[in-house]
């Protein structure tokens, strides 16, 4: 008996997957440098987190170090300083949303109001430079403006006044640390809303002056309305983010406040891991952070969802 | 035009949002100020202004000229031009490369799309980056700064959300026309996305200049050490680089050389980013609203 050839392999649309890669080939080709980048600084590190679950031993190496299961987790538990770590950063990334949050978002608000274009354009690119410095350099910058032998105390010293010790007091960390932030970042940050608010349609204004709505009514009636969706999507990223508070900015600034306020979960890591050669701890630490920030990523943005909003990743998948 | 409707102008909020601009922008320039004008000064400025100069009376490269005789500083600038330069390149291929080739419907597209997309979500960590690093022989290479950053997912996003806007015809008929993949996309793609492709790689040289974590985590060879390393060693924390690692007798005024060292991590992207600077507003936004 004859049995019916099977159906040839379909692709999608339609072609066989033979034909597909006659016509294709070339362009998988191109794919695969980017393939082998990912695959080898991205995928293989992934799968190198299972020293998280093991005792390991750099001259054994992952094949040869010995499993303890959850053990390194354990400890991470029983570790005060992994616990004063976690409190940091909760702390710096709440301080962070309250004060950092709204700045770039005024600072758009004004710049959109702004009646020379002159004006407009010569802000916009002071603003934005920063965000291009690193954070070595924004650190000394801070360092040569308020530390102990910065130019502000300086002033104050001629002035006869006592010098304030604003890079090396533990108690003003958070403060100092949000005031770098909103000097590197807030005026990058501005560019999405500025290009939002361009996208607002004019003649919503238009209507409401009609009905005799001033400036500020317009303002909050039209303009805040339609900066909710991207307020919300930075938002989300902000919240997916919050466990990785700034690393640089840290271990650049932690010898001279002192762990005490600067140890933060990323440093916690690197100190413990690769300084203090504990590599599992290390892992461990790193690992709980990566999969509680892509959990709080995923679960902000199925909220999003939830209260209408198109969030990042979008329903229907990705494109 | 101001349309009809709107008021006009208020002086008093035209002033409110000038002060409050203005005092924004101050902030930003005066300590890049201050550090510039130090770097120029001549000792006798700096030790008459008690450390930090606004205008020096008499400017001076001499700070520069140690910098650049050789020793330490001298090869790190040479170290961070070569990772910046050399990086900034390999990353653009390999990004544009699979940009295009995921900005089109063709086999396998869909997985290796996703595959990029998923690094967005979670980052592997630093530990497991360290061995991987360090299993493939790369501690104390300069290639630790370069290969792990040679594909970042937004830019990756911003350069394929571009291709994708390419009309489908004008490739079409290139294709009838016998022209190539390979063809296409350095004959049409890339001539028509110039723009966004400089961005892209702006974005990409301030990466690789600016590296100091990777740098810090991979090298301890102090001779590869980049420029931001050699800023954090002996600006930052302050220990100062003896004449032997300046290769000039005598080192001049610690100060000045010290804001020099400020100066050349911060000129180079000063000096590119403002031609580049018109089209931000365009990359980022596609990048972000797509992504």
């Amino acid at each position: 008996m004859l049995k019916p050839s099977a159906p040839k392999r379909q692709a999608r649309n339609g072609l066989p997957l033979k034909a597909k890669w006659a016509r294709d080939w070339q362009m998988v080709l191109l794919m695969i440098p980017g393939v082998l980048f990912l695959l080898v600084f991205f995928y293989l590190p992934v799968i190198g987190n299972v020293v998280a679950f093991q005792d390991f031993q750099p001259y054994l190496g992952i094949m040869h170090s010995e499993w303890n299961g959850l053990q390194n987790f354990v400890n991470l538990y029983d570790n005060p300083d992994f616990w004063d770590a976690l409190r940091n950063t909760l702390l710096l990334a709440g301080v962070q949303l309250l004060l950092f949050f709204p700045v770039p978002i005024g600072l758009a608000l004004i710049v959109d109001s702004l009646v020379s274009n002159r004006f407009r354009k010569w802000f916009q690119t002071i603003a934005y430079l920063p965000h291009f410095l690193s954070w070595v350099l924004v650190v000394t910058l801070f360092q040569q403006s308020l530390g102990g032998a910065g130019f502000v105390n300086n002033l104050l010293r001629h002035a006869g006044l006592d010098p304030i010790p604003f890079m090396t007091n533990p108690d003003t960390f958070p403060l100092l640390v949000v005031a770098q932030l909103i000097w590197k970042d807030a005026g990058w940050a501005m560019i999405i809303f500025l290009a939002a608010l361009t996208t607002v349609d004019v003649s919503l204004y238009e209507a409401a002056a009609a009905d005799g709505a001033g400036r500020w009514r317009r303002m909050w009636h039209i303009t805040l309305p339609s900066l909710r969706t991207v307020i919300v999507l930075l938002l989300i990223l902000r919240i997916g983010d919050i466990l990785s508070v700034g690393f640089e900015q840290f271990i650049l600034q932690r010898d001279s406040v002192g762990p005490g306020a600067a140890e933060v979960l990323d440093t916690f890591t690197y100190y413990a891991g690769v300084v203090g050669g504990d590599w599992s701890s290390g892992a461990a630490a790193g690992l709980a952070k990566g999969v509680v920030g892509a959990l709080l990523l995923w679960g902000a943005n199925s909220l999003a969802h939830r209260l209408g909003e198109p969030g990042i990743f979008q329903k229907r998948g990705v494109s | 035009m101001r349309p009809v409707w709107k008021e006009s102008p208020s002086p008093g909020y035209q002033a409110i949002k000038a002060v409050i601009l203005g005092g924004f922008a101050l902030v930003i320039v005066i300590p890049i100020l201050v550090v510039i004008s130090t770097s120029l000064a001549s000792d006798k400025d700096i030790i008459n202004a008690g450390g930090y100069v606004l205008w020096p009376s008499h400017p001076t490269f001499k700070a520069y000229q140690t910098l650049f005789s050789g020793g330490l500083m001298g090869r790190a600038i040479l170290v961070s031009v070569f990772v910046t330069v050399v990086g900034t390149a390999i990353a653009l291929a390999v990004t544009i490369a699979l940009a295009y080739a995921t900005s089109r419907p063709v086999l396998f597209g869909r997985p290796v799309l996703l595959m990029v997309l998923f690094t967005l979500l979670f980052a592997p960590g630093i530990i497991p980056m360290f061995l991987v690093v360090k299993q493939l022989g790369l501690l104390d290479s300069l290639w630790s700064l370069i290969l792990p950053g040679a594909l970042g997912a937004f830019n990756f996003v911003v350069l394929r959300t571009f291709f994708m806007n390419v009309p489908g015809e004008l490739l079409e008929s290139a294709r009838i026309d016998g022209a190539s993949d390979f063809t296409i996309l350095r004959r049409i793609i890339m001539p028509l996305s110039k723009a966004v492709i400089a961005v892209v790689g702006l974005f990409y040289a301030v990466g690789f200049w600016n590296a100091f974590f990777n740098a810090l985590l991979y090298l301890n060879d102090t001779s590869k050490w980049p420029v931001q390393v050699i800023l954090r060693t002996y600006v930052l924390q302050g220990k100062s680089l003896s004449a032997d690692q300046l290769g000039v007798h005598p080192p001049p005024q610690p100060q000045s050389l010290q804001m020099a060292v400020v100066v050349v991590a911060l000129v180079p992207i000063a000096m590119v980013y403002p031609f580049l600077q018109r089209h931000f507003t365009k990359g980022v936004i596609t990048g972000a609203v797509k992504g």
